[in-house]
């Protein structure tokens, strides 16, 4: 894949300056089967951006009602039934592996798909290009606004798509903070002025990077900010689908009238020039593969129009792996699609995909719901009372993930003629099992002492957590007694 | 110095200076770079003007904005003591045993005790509280004075045998030996009797004799059976835990020299509400006491000074 982009290669024979100045993109406005895929991805992954934080999700009285929650004050995860605590940050950490590795497989086996259809930058865009054809008009009426000298007329055009690019750039900075916060309480909150101050940082500075990413750099984050293109140069090989310019079919191009005059019969291409004016990114795809190109394909429904228009067949721009693109040229068939997209290569990134993706379904399904961790009194290591019996003290935590409270006991395993009695007991009253209430979704930390009798020797123990509710459950920490003997080990 | 002249190479001009045929282009900084460096000069002359900057002999320039390290921390305690204000009053307001059955203000003034434990006692009690010869294990189950939370209250505000205090808890064993009260022998023989009180040697001759001794001598303040008397903080002898040591040796030196621990009165250099916490805190570590039944006289006199301080 070389990459020739017209930006940097602009005609200045002897310049060296890396530097291009930006030469605005005016998309015209197309109509055609990808264009209608790309209005159902865009619809689909704005539904999702902005009604996700809506959707509700009954947890009983002791969680948030929302359905997908970020809750970093209190360093919890909501995902509808899933609740992730920062101990299992390792399902988060395995989804971005997923994301990761479900990036190389689409890539390896319908290209820049990502670039083309659901990146945020391509969505917004094309939102804002839908903008511009709204209050400007199409292409044509856009470049002679951009040309004309500034009067009341561009004024009132230019405030008026300002003002809505602003205003999509708020409604989508302004989303995102719904992700981290109830929703609703939010929304009161951040419009009477009592939302925490980082809300409207948050909000302001999305809203200026949508603003200028979506609204004014566009195509040049793509070309020039985003590391995925080059990173995909590297994925993608000659069995990967690329937008594809048919050159042998379509060249040498001339119009359907320099046809007729033409003395060796000319190619499909009639070089009416509307796959260039319905760029996104403002390539000429007939100068074959190039780093500007997200593959968005709106080249390939304008060409497939201009092909029906003068009666030719469709597809001479079209997806296309560098190897039919040989294949094609040497008159053989192209391979069937579903081989192309089934390789070795894919199903080898769709195993390690689903394979990672089990795996986390499976410990999702293992985790238990509660647990335990002891730490030991290192100073003093053990405490000798007046009768000589020997004293130990933990700090034992007892972790209740429920979003309900929960009842535990607590019971000694081993350490045989001993007992324990928490700071908030009678030592008397030392038993070797005790019962603890614990909050919904809380960590209690719990002091524990262990006696035991006059002549007491080391000893390695357990202690034992166990829910007394029907869904049970239960762990245990091992830890150690220790006199002036040593600690058991 | 030569000419500025265009350079073939590049086509950019160069500043007319030459060294042994080396020139230099003109190529200048560019604009926002110069920019940012006009701009930083503009920063650090308003900064240089409203923070302390300038270095003078034995101080620096104030800056008109009067900010200091130092008072950024006062800021931060006081916003800090604003913030438990609150709970701090509470724990004023509340007595002793009143913390004791409140779990939220036991909790708050555990955690505030063991802050100040850790600045003001760890120094002769130790980090963890062991204590260590001569110290008392605050952990464990024996009180020299006491061990209920209102009587370790007393013993923090006054303070033991502090010099100048006249409510401190006060005692003080004659030395038996140096004073000639006891001969070096009979000594010998009380150290044997209390060490069979102790239950650590089997009952002998010498302990025999010195059960008499022990019984003229010693049984006012330390009881018939080594049982030891909180009125004044006579250690309890027929127990495990010795404060100076239970064997041979360090016995006879107590017993000749007589011991004299002292404990600072925490009532006058601590707030009221500290020393709650501190006796709260201490009172959590393990072999905290009930308070007793009302007890008689001595115990209420005792107490009287705690009270004045809140």
């Amino acid at each position: 894949m070389t990459a020739h982009d017209p930006k940097l290669s602009a005609d200045h024979s002897n310049d060296i300056s890396l530097y291009a100045k930006r030469k605005g993109v005016f998309p015209k406005a197309i109509d055609g089967a990808f264009r209608r895929f790309k209005w159902l991805v865009m619809a689909v992954c704005l539904l999702i951006y902005w009604g996700t934080p809506w959707i509700r999700w009954d947890r009983g009285a002791y969680a948030s009602d929302q359905a997908v929650l970020i809750d970093l004050g209190n360093r919890r995860f909501f995902m509808f039934d899933i609740e992730i605590w920062p101990h299992e940050f390792y399902f988060v950490a395995g989804l971005l592996i997923m994301a990761g590795i479900g990036l190389f497989l689409v890539t390896s086996a319908v290209g820049r798909a990502w670039c083309g259809y659901a990146c945020p930058q391509t969505v917004w865009t094309d939102l804002f290009q839908h903008v511009d054809r709204l209050v400007d008009g199409d292409r044509n009426a856009q470049l002679r606004l951009q040309k004309a000298p500034w009067g009341p007329q561009k004024i009132g055009k230019r405030a008026l798509k300002w003002g809505l690019y602003l205003t999509i750039s708020f409604l989508t900075g302004g989303a995102w903070i719904f992700y981290f916060a109830d929703a609703p309480t939010l929304q009161r909150e951040f419009w009477t002025g009592t939302a925490a101050p980082v809300a409207y940082a948050t909000t302001f500075v999305l809203t200026m990077t949508t603003l200028i990413f979506g609204g004014f750099m566009r195509e040049q984050v793509c070309i020039y900010m985003c590391p995925w293109p080059r990173i995909q140069t590297a994925m993608l090989d000659e069995k990967s689908l690329v937008v594809t310019y048919k050159d042998w079919r379509g060249e040498p191009r001339g119009s359907v009238k320099s046809a007729l005059k033409a003395a060796t019969p000319l190619g499909d291409c009639i070089d009416c020039l509307q796959c260039v004016a319905v760029c996104p990114t403002g390539i000429d795809i007939r100068e074959g593969p190039q780093i500007g190109c997200i593959t968005c394909a709106l080249c390939i429904d304008a060409c497939d129009k201009a092909m029906a228009d003068v009666g030719r067949p469709r597809g001479l721009i079209d997806y296309c792996t560098l190897d039919d693109a040989e294949r094609e040229k040497r008159g053989e068939e192209p391979k069937p699609l579903l081989k192309t997209i089934f390789r070795p290569r894919t199903l080898v990134y769709l195993g390690a995909w689903s394979a990672i993706g089990l795996a986390l379904l499976f410990m999702l399904g293992q985790r238990t719901r509660l647990d335990l961790s002891v730490a030991k009194d290192r100073n003093p290591e053990y405490v000798m009372l007046s009768g000589g019996q020997i004293r130990n003290a933990y700090t034992l935590k007892l972790r209740n993930m429920e979003t309900r409270p929960r009842t535990f006991t607590v019971a000694l395993d081993g350490l045989e003629g001993g007992a324990m009695f928490t700071d908030e007991m009678d030592a008397a009253a030392a038993q070797r099992k005790l019962s603890v209430e614990v909050p919904s979704d809380t960590t209690k930390p719990l002091r524990v002492y262990t006696v035991l009798p006059r002549g007491a020797q080391p000893a390695e123990f357990a202690f034992v957590l166990t829910a007394t509710d029907k869904e049970g459950g239960t762990d245990r920490s091992e830890t150690t007694f220790t006199t002036a003997q040593g600690n058991g080990r | 110095m030569s000419k500025p002249r265009l350079d073939d190479a590049t086509g950019v001009e160069t500043v007319g200076h030459e060294w042994d045929g080396i020139e230099e282009l003109n190529n200048p900084l560019p604009r926002w770079w110069l920019w940012s460096f006009y701009a930083c000069i503009v920063f650090a002359i308003g900064y240089s003007v409203v923070y302390p900057a300038i270095p003078l002999r034995n101080t620096a320039t104030a800056g008109t904005f009067g900010w200091s390290s130092r008072g950024d921390l006062a800021k931060e305690m006081r916003a800090e003591a604003a913030r438990t204000a609150g709970l701090m009053a509470e724990l004023g307001n509340a007595s002793i045993e009143q913390i004791a059955t409140d779990p939220r203000l036991r909790r708050a003034a555990i955690d505030g005790g063991r802050a100040a434990f850790k600045v003001n006692c760890i120094q002769c009690h130790g980090n963890g509280a062991a204590g260590s010869v001569g110290y008392p294990n605050l952990n464990d189950d024996d009180w020299l004075w006491g061990g209920d939370a209102a009587t370790i209250h007393r013993t923090v505000i006054n303070g033991i045998r502090q010099p100048g205090n006249d409510a401190t808890l006060m005692s003080q064993m004659p030395a038996f030996g140096r004073d000639g009260i006891l001969t070096a022998d009979q000594v010998q023989n009380v150290v044997s009797h209390v060490r069979v009180l102790a239950g650590e040697d089997k009952p002998n001759a010498s302990a025999q004799q010195g059960a008499q001794l022990y019984a003229d001598n010693c049984v006012v303040c330390h009881g018939a059976v080594g049982e030891g008397s909180r009125t004044v903080g006579a250690p309890r002898l027929n127990d495990a835990i010795w404060l100076y040591g239970g064997s041979r040796a360090a016995l006879t030196q107590t017993i000749t020299n007589a011991r004299y621990g002292v404990m600072p009165s925490w009532g006058n250099r601590l707030d009221p509400v500290t020393v709650k916490m501190l006796a709260t805190y201490v009172h959590s570590l393990g072999g905290g006491e009930e308070a007793p039944a009302p007890e008689p006289a001595p115990e209420a006199v005792a107490a009287a000074p705690a009270d004045a301080t809140e």
